[in-house]
């Protein structure tokens, strides 16, 4: 790569149309976890105003115990990339919706991730259901309130809901909906089956 | 490979990453993936490359998360960089809506309202 003029700062930020509003307040989160594969960036970019763009965390300390990492010995930080995009809701609310792995060894991304977030999408391929069980169990335990969608891939199996619920272990209350995550409407109608879940419980809450 | 014990950065990064922040230390727990930052100030030629792409970029409030994804560097990094940023009032940092363990309903209803719209 040429650069013109070394000294000079680097070139990096978001596109013209990228740029939110000067007096956006507040920003508010929400997670997509699920194995690889299933999605997660597919829907992320599919609700996205902005092309999706991707974060990373190093993990040093914090992997320690939990990523077995056996593939990298002796290296002591390993790079973890995280994608994301924006729905600015209104002029005063920006929402971010981040995409993170489900495997075991990514859980040291949770804590940043996690904390704060109104709530999770737990994205489901039906032919590799078993990556969702301990997402479903580490989501209660942490108790984030989460919606399954399952992504509709064509030649994945289709099992009605209340095998899936059965099999995942899911409380009859958790919302399980379908969706076809290339589809920004069916992606936003999964969205919002968890925003009027949460609501739900807020009223439970407050009854 | 001219070293033996070369250090195990990642081969990626060319700078290590304690360089790119001047060598401070993360106090920089403040910072959500979703704080969003707003310049305060313009960048001055005295600053390094990376705290004055900080100061142009947010002329228009970021994420911590799209300043880290357009610098391409870690989101820890960021953080220490704009501690620094915040803390000569360069920036400001604007925390995220505070979310309980149920989120407020005015707030849902607002989410609710500009998912339909998309």
């Amino acid at each position: 790569m040429d650069y013109a003029n070394s000294d000079a700062p680097p070139k990096a930020g978001p596109r013209d149309p990228d740029l939110l509003l000067p007096h956006s307040a507040r920003g508010v989160k929400v997670v997509v976890v699920g194995g690889f594969g299933v999605g997660k960036t597919t829907m992320v970019g599919a609700v996205s105003e902005i092309p999706p763009l991707t974060t990373e965390e190093t993990m040093t300390q914090a992997g320690v115990g939990i990523d077995h990492n056996p593939g990298a010995a002796g290296k002591n930080t390993t790079t973890v990339a995280m994608d994301f995009g924006r729905i600015s809701i209104n002029e005063e609310l920006v929402l971010y919706l981040f995409g993170t792995p489900g495997q075991e060894r990514f859980w040291f991304l949770w804590n940043g991730i996690f904390e704060g977030a109104l709530g999770a999408v737990v994205l489901v391929d039906t032919r590799r259901i078993e990556v969702c069980f301990e997402v479903v169990t580490r989501l209660e335990d942490r108790r984030v309130p989460f919606v399954v969608a399952v992504n509709a891939f064509p030649e994945a199996p289709h099992y009605p809901v209340p095998e899936l619920r059965t099999a995942l272990a899911l409380s009859d209350s958790v919302p399980i909906v379908t969706c076809d995550a290339r589809d920004r409407a069916s992606c936003r109608d999964a969205l919002l089956e968890l925003m009027v879940y949460l609501c739900t419980l807020a009223a439970q809450e407050s009854a | 490979m001219t070293s033996e014990n070369q250090d195990p950065w990642d081969e990626a990064q060319p700078v290590p990453l304690y360089v790119i922040t001047g060598g401070a230390d993360s106090s920089a727990k403040s910072f959500d993936l979703v704080t969003l930052i707003a310049s305060r100030s313009e960048p001055e030629p005295s600053m390094s490359p990376e705290p004055a792409a900080i100061l142009s970029m947010c002329q228009y409030p970021l994420s911590v998360a799209e300043v880290s994804a357009y610098l391409t560097l870690p989101f820890s990094v960021v953080t220490v960089l704009l501690s620094q940023l915040v803390a000569d009032e360069h920036v400001e940092a604007i925390a995220p809506v505070p979310v309980a363990a149920y989120p407020d309903r005015g707030l849902l209803e607002a989410v609710i309202h500009g998912l339909r719209k998309l």
